[in-house]
């Protein structure tokens, strides 16, 4: 069980819990605006994208290379940038805070 | 609005697959307060397409792990969505709609995203064939899958060498069927890629175990106690418990052609989704629209179009000036490769072929009208995908024989010349 938070770019924020699954499934589940998921989890679409909280990058971990190249397609991506759809809900993600990017 | 607030209006959405429920949270997005109802044929849940012919086809989960949105989402934001009812007429002068139960339902704005079927060819004996499935919904997988449980030697035959066929072919071999795959053209993938391309795919189902055999015109099928026989014109013939076919699709325009809406290889719109009949609009793959950057019209069949146009839609029903501008862009996942592509090659006339060094299955192909980059196919390839897209868009010319050399870093500033 993990609990995961979202701000979103209106500054409110939504904390879920969640046992298994990706956390851009999670979050379009529970209608997170701004996730959107267009592809449906593939990495596809770059419409799942994060920013995780800087102090929980150990909860996290990073992205990985095909990830990273499609977060180029978006000029808001940062380091602490992430397409959730990777994020798969675990224990380890348990506290997460992250930012819906604009 | 014009004479009166969205309140006091109905919005209603024929077919809610991504372009109609994208199009229904879109509104509320922009804004519309009035009523809005989705209508669809299909009783499940609205869910997504793309992994129909590939993770969920190999997955035992269950649809509503497909979903668009939730079921609560809807009610959360006062989309009224009717499942399971087909809509019979529109009605463009009086403007209403009935339904196959006979109701009729009056709208303000109407909404087309019927999308399209799957195309049966009239291959001679094919309404004899057992076990034979198109594959477009839930539905039809759900029957792939029981088909291929119950079989015992579990030998497919696809009909047909595109995306669709392919992607089945290699959810089908991964669950452990023997897949043929029969194509008519002399390669598969004719239609949209380039000979390279078809010719790494053919090689990578090969690799995998699947037969693909091109030059196959399938004219005929013979079932004789539930065993399909399917026969082509050179004579060949194979043997199957489980025909798939994926030879294309009609497109669902018959409704908009009955109210009288002009169509075109599709039902016509401008360039803010409005069709030739007021207050009725047409988003996704039913939609023959404008393409800014191709400068022509064009229908696609994509999430893609069927997201954006749904964005565009919803603006332009709620009174904005908004106009449809957007590069398309697709993906597809056969076996362990990943292809993602970035605009339209139709026209090129030059193909640039960029072989990676780190990985053999990596590489991308870079479609030329002279100097101008079309389009995009990058296999295994996320950053190519990427620069492609943002080439295209800002109509970068390129230095080709350093695209081609893979030495040279994929990057803007090696590629783009003054």
């Amino acid at each position: 069980m993990a609990k995961i938070t979202f701000i979103t770019t209106d500054e409110s924020s939504i904390t879920l819990e969640a046992t298994s699954g990706s956390v851009m499934e999670l979050a379009v589940q529970n209608n997170v605006a701004g996730i959107d998921g267009d592809c449906g989890g593939v990495c596809s679409c770059a419409t799942c994208h994060v920013h995780v909280d800087p102090a929980h990058l150990d909860k996290t971990g990073d992205a990985s290379e095909i990830e990273k190249d499609m977060l180029e397609l978006d000029d808001n991506a940062n380091e602490y940038s992430r397409l959730c759809c990777q994020l798969e809900v675990s224990d380890q993600l348990d506290g997460v805070i992250l930012r819906v990017a604009q | 609005m014009s004479d009166k607030s969205s309140l006091d209006q109905t919005c209603i959405i024929i077919g809610a697959s991504h372009a109609g429920v994208n199009l229904a949270f879109s509104l509320r997005k922009e804004g519309w307060q009035g009523e809005i109802k989705l209508f669809d044929a299909d009783p499940i849940l609205p869910y997504h397409r793309p992994p129909l012919s590939k993770a969920y086809l190999t997955s035992d989960d269950e649809i509503d792990k497909n979903a668009l949105k939730s079921a609560e989402s809807y009610d959360k934001e006062n989309i009224n969505l009717n499942l399971g009812v087909s809509v019979t007429k529109i009605d463009a002068e009086s403007e209403q709609i009935t339904l196959s139960d006979n109701t009729v339902h009056g709208y303000d704005k109407l909404v087309i995203a019927t999308g399209a079927r799957p195309l049966i060819p009239p291959i001679t004996g094919i309404e004899t064939a057992t076990h034979l499935y198109p594959l477009r919904t839930a539905l039809d997988v759900s029957n792939i899958r029981k088909a291929f449980n119950q079989s015992k030697q579990k030998r497919v035959v696809i009909i047909g060498g595109g995306y669709i066929g392919l992607e089945t072919a290699a959810s089908l071999k991964k669950l452990g069927a023997k897949v043929t795959v029969l194509e008519r053209e002399d390669r598969i993938l004719a239609r949209v890629t380039a000979p390279e391309m078809s010719a790494f795919f053919a090689k990578l189902h090969a690799d995998n175990d699947v037969d693909v055999f091109t030059g196959k015109n399938v004219t005929q099928i013979q079932n004789c106690q539930n065993e399909n026989t399917i026969i082509c014109a050179d004579g060949s013939s194979y043997q199957a418990d489980i025909i798939i076919v994926g030879v294309g699709i009609r497109v669902n325009t018959e409704l908009a052609a009955d109210a009288g809406i002009e169509l075109e290889n599709g039902i016509k719109v401008d360039e803010t989704t409005a069709t030739s009949a007021a207050n009725i609009y047409a988003i996704g793959d039913c939609s023959y629209h404008y393409n800014p950057h191709y400068d022509r019209f064009i229908r696609l069949e994509s999430v893609q179009n069927a997201v954006d146009q749904a964005k565009t839609a919803a603006a332009a029903i709620n009174g904005k000036q908004v106009k449809y501008d957007t590069l398309p862009w697709f993906w597809s996942d056969q076996h362990d490769v990943k292809l993602q592509m970035v605009g339209l090659s139709q026209g090129y006339n030059q193909i640039v072929v960029r072989q990676e060094l780190d990985a053999e299955n990596k590489f991308s192909v870079w479609y030329f009208d002279n100097d101008t980059l079309l389009s995009v196919d990058a296999v295994n390839n996320a950053k190519a995908y990427v620069l492609g897209t943002k080439f295209i868009k800002s109509s970068s010319k390129l230095d080709k024989a350093k695209l081609a050399d893979a030495n040279v870093e994929l990057k803007p500033a090696n590629l783009i010349q003054d």
